[in-house]
C-alpha cells in the first residue's frame, strides 16, 4: 500500500480536497505568537525544499540583471562591433556575438530587463482587473456573478496565444501593447480563482458579522474578504508571471511583442532561428534564458502554494 | 444523456455571443480608419476604399455593423482576404486539415507519453521513471515551444542530419516524408501536453489506489494487474480525459508557433501570415474560428466525460 502516503504528498488539486479535513481553529483563535510561528513555518518550508532555494537563486540572478544591466553587462548590449560579427563564444564575449556584431550576454542581461517588466506588469493588469471582478462577482452572485462569469468563460475560450497575437497585432506592435493584451487574456484565471475562494470566506461568520454591524459591501470585500483570500492569489500571480514571459517571448519570436533593437529574448531567438546553422549560440543562450526563468517562477509557485496550504486550511 | 448534451449547448449559446463581440471588437483596436489600416499602402484607389468601408459597413452605428457582421459571419462569410481576394473561409478551410494533421499527431503523441509515464510513477513512486515524470512535468512546462523546435532542428536535421528541417507534403502524396516532417512538430505540441496529463493522471491514479474498492480487490485476492487494470485506471482515466480536452487550446496556440517555425502551411501559420500583411479579416476570421474550435472540443469532452461517467450527467 506505496499509494496511500504518497496521496498525500502528490500535489494537485486532489489533495486540496483531502485537506479540508485536517481543519484547524479559525484564525481568530489563533494567539498572535502562534502565526508568527507559522509564518516561519511557510518561510521555512519555502526554503527547505531545495528546488525552490535554486529557483529562489535564479530569480535573484534575474532580477538583478534586469535591475543592474547597465553595471554589470560586459558591453553595451546594443554597440555594434562589425570586426566581430557573429562570432563563437570567446573570452571577451562568453556567449558570443550576433549577426551584426553585439554581444549575446550584454543582451540576455539586458533582456531580463524586458521579460520581468513585461511579465509584472501584464499580471500587474490581470491582478488588478482579476480581482476585482472576482471579489464583485462572487461576493454580489445572483445576475452580476453570471455576466461576468460568462465574459470570463468566454474571453477563456479564446486561445490566449491566439488572442495575445490578434490584439498586439491590432493595437500595433510594442512592448506596451504586449503587456496589454497579455494583462487581458490572464485576467479569466485570475477572476475565476477570486471569486471561488470570494464564495468560500462569504459564507463565514466574521463576513456575517460584518454585514451585521453595518459594513458596506465595499469594506467588506476590501477589509474582510480580500486579505483572507490573497495567499492563492500570490500563488497564481507567481505561475501566471511565468507564463506572461512565455507569452511574451513568444510574441517578440513572431515579430509582434518587443521591437528591435531593444534586446528581449523571444527577439534574440527570432535572429538566432535564421542563424541556427552558422551560429547557433545567437538561439540557445535566450532559450536558455526564458526556459531557467520561467520553470523559477514555476517551482517558486509551486513551494508558495504547499507551504501556504496548511494556513488556507485553517482559515476556511 | 441527450438532455444532459442539450443542457451543455444551451450553455454555450451566451459565451458564443461574447466571443462573437470580442472577435468582431478587435477591428476597432486598430488605430485610426479601419478601412484606411486595413489597405495600408495601397490607398490609392479611391473605388477599392470606398467599397472596402461600404462592405465594413462604418457609415452605420456601431450596434449595426455587429449586427450585419454577425449575420455575415452566422452564414459562414468570413469577409474577404485583403491580399488574395479569395473568401476568408476557404482559404481557412484549405488550411485546417493541415493543421488537423499535425495537431491529433501532437496530441497522440502527448496522450501516449503523459499517460504510459503517469501510471508507471504511480505505480512504482521513487522509481527512475517516477523521476524522469517528474522533470518532464517540471521541464515540458517551462521549455519555450520555440527553443525545442530550434534545439530539435539542430540536433536532429542539422548535426544528425536524420530528418529534414522543415517543409510539409500531404499524407496522401508521400506517407515516409510526410511523417519524417511529422516528428519534430509532433514533439513540439506534444511536449506540454505529455507534462500535464502526466501531472495529472499520476495524482488522480495515485488518488484511486487509495480508494476502499481497490483495497476491497485486493483482499479478495485479484491480480495486481487486474487491480490496476479494470478498477484503478479506469477510475483515474476520467478527470485525464478533462485534462485530454483542455490541451486542445494549447495545440492551437503550440500550432502558431511550430507552423512558423517548421514552414508548415496551416491556419497558425495563416494567422502570423495576416498579421505581417495586415490582412485584417483573414486575421479576425482565424482568431473565429479557432476559438470556435476549442469550444467546440471542449463541448466534445464534457459530453465524453458525462457519457464515462454518468454521475456528471445528473448534477
Amino acid at each position: 500500500m506505496q499509494g496511500v502516503e504518497n496521496t498525500a504528498t502528490a500535489r494537485a488539486p486532489a489533495d486540496d480536497r483531502q485537506g479540508r479535513e485536517l481543519a484547524r481553529p479559525t484564525a481568530g483563535e489563533m494567539a498572535f505568537e502562534e502565526r508568527r510561528r507559522r509564518r516561519f513555518e511557510i518561510l521555512r518550508r519555502t526554503l527547505e525544499t531545495r528546488l525552490v532555494g535554486t529557483s529562489l537563486v535564479i530569480l535573484a540572478v534575474v532580477i538583478v540583471s534586469a535591475l543592474a544591466a547597465d553595471i554589470i553587462s560586459p558591453h553595451d548590449p546594443a554597440y555594434q562591433d562589425y570586426s566581430k560579427l557573429v562570432q563563437g563564444p570567446s573570452l571577451a564575449h562568453p556567449l558570443g556575438t550576433d549577426d551584426i556584431g553585439r554581444d549575446v550576454l550584454s543582451r540576455i542581461i539586458h533582456g531580463a530587463r524586458v521579460s520581468l517588466q513585461v511579465g509584472i506588469i501584464a499580471v500587474g493588469i490581470a491582478v488588478t482587473l482579476g480581482v476585482t471582478l472576482g471579489l464583485v462577482s462572487g461576493y454580489a452572485g445572483g445576475w452580476v456573478d453570471n455576466l461576468v462569469m460568462r465574459v470570463v468563460d468566454a474571453v477563456q475560450a479564446f486561445p490566449a496565444l491566439i488572442l495575445a497575437l490578434a490584439i498586439t497585432a491590432s493595437l500595433g506592435p510594442s512592448a506596451r501593447n504586449a503587456m496589454i493584451a497579455i494583462g487581458f487574456v490572464s485576467i479569466p484565471a485570475m477572476a475565476r480563482l477570486t471569486r471561488g475562494q470570494t464564495l468560500t470566506v462569504r459564507e463565514t461568520e466574521y463576513v456575517a458579522a460584518a454585514h451585521v454591524i453595518g459594513a458596506s459591501s465595499i469594506r467588506i470585500m476590501t477589509r474582510h474578504i480580500l486579505p483572507n483570500v490573497t495567499a492563492p492569489i500570490i500563488v497564481q500571480s507567481t505561475l501566471l508571471i511565468a507564463a506572461a514571459i512565455i507569452t511574451e517571448a513568444s510574441l517578440s519570436f513572431l515579430g509582434v511583442g518587443v521591437q528591435p533593437p531593444t534586446p528581449s529574448w523571444g527577439g534574440m531567438l527570432r535572429t538566432g532561428s535564421q542563424y541556427l546553422e552558422s551560429a547557433p549560440w545567437i538561439a540557445f543562450a535566450p532559450g536558455f534564458a526564458i526556459f531557467v526563468t520561467v520553470l523559477a517562477f514555476n517551482l517558486v509557485g509551486d513551494g508558495l502554494r504547499s507551504a501556504l496550504d496548511p494556513r488556507l486550511r485553517t482559515r476556511r | 444523456m441527450r438532455e444532459y448534451a442539450l443542457r451543455r449547448l444551451v450553455t454555450m449559446v451566451p459565451v458564443l455571443f461574447i466571443i462573437s463581440i470580442i472577435s468582431f471588437s478587435l477591428l476597432f483596436l486598430l488605430p485610426g480608419d479601419p478601412a484606411l489600416t486595413m489597405l495600408g499602402e495601397d490607398v490609392g484607389d479611391e473605388e477599392t476604399y470606398q467599397n472596402l468601408r461600404k462592405e465594413l459597413g462604418l457609415d452605420e452605428p456601431i450596434w449595426v455593423q455587429y449586427g450585419y457582421w454577425l449575420g455575415r459571419t452566422l452564414q459562414g462569410d468570413l469577409g474577404t482576404s485583403i491580399r488574395t481576394r479569395e473568401p476568408v473561409s476557404d482559404i481557412l478551410l484549405s488550411r485546417l486539415p493541415v493543421t488537423l494533421y499535425y495537431g491529433f499527431a501532437g496530441l497522440a503523441l502527448g496522450a501516449t507519453l503523459g499517460i504510459t509515464v503517469a501510471v508507471i510513477s504511480a505505480l512504482k513512486p521513487g522509481s527512475k521513471i517516477d523521476a524522469f515524470g517528474t522533470l518532464l512535468a517540471m521541464g515540458g512546462v517551462a521549455i519555450p515551444s520555440f527553443w525545442l523546435a530550434l534545439l530539435l532542428m539542430y540536433v536532429f536535421s542539422l548535426m544528425l542530419g536524420w530528418l529534414p528541417p522543415s517543409g510539409y507534403i500531404s499524407p496522401f502524396k508521400d506517407p515516409t516524408a510526410s511523417a519524417k516532417l511529422l516528428i519534430m512538430p509532433a514533439i513540439v505540441l506534444g511536449t506540454g501536453s505529455s507534462a500535464v496529463i502526466m501531472r495529472q493522471g499520476r495524482s488522480a491514479l495515485l488518488e484511486v489506489l487509495a480508494q476502499d474498492y481497490i483495497t476491497t480487490a485486493r483482499s479478495r485476492g485479484l491480480s495486481e494487474r487486474l487491480v490496476v487494470w479494470r478498477h484503478a485506471l479506469k477510475n483515474a482515466m476520467v478527470p485525464v480525459i478533462t485534462i485530454l480536452g483542455l490541451q486542445i487550446g494549447n495545440l492551437v496556440n503550440g500550432a502558431v508557433i511550430t507552423e512558423t517555425v517548421f514552414g508548415i502551411p496551416g491556419v497558425g501559420r495563416t494567422t502570423v501570415d495576416a498579421i505581417f500583411f495586415r490582412d485584417f479579416p483573414v486575421l479576425q476570421g482565424a482568431v473565429l474560428m479557432l476559438t470556435i474550435a476549442v469550444l467546440l472540443a471542449n463541448l466534445l469532452t464534457d459530453l465524453a466525460y458525462g457519457y464515462v461517467d454518468p454521475r456528471i450527467r445528473y448534477r
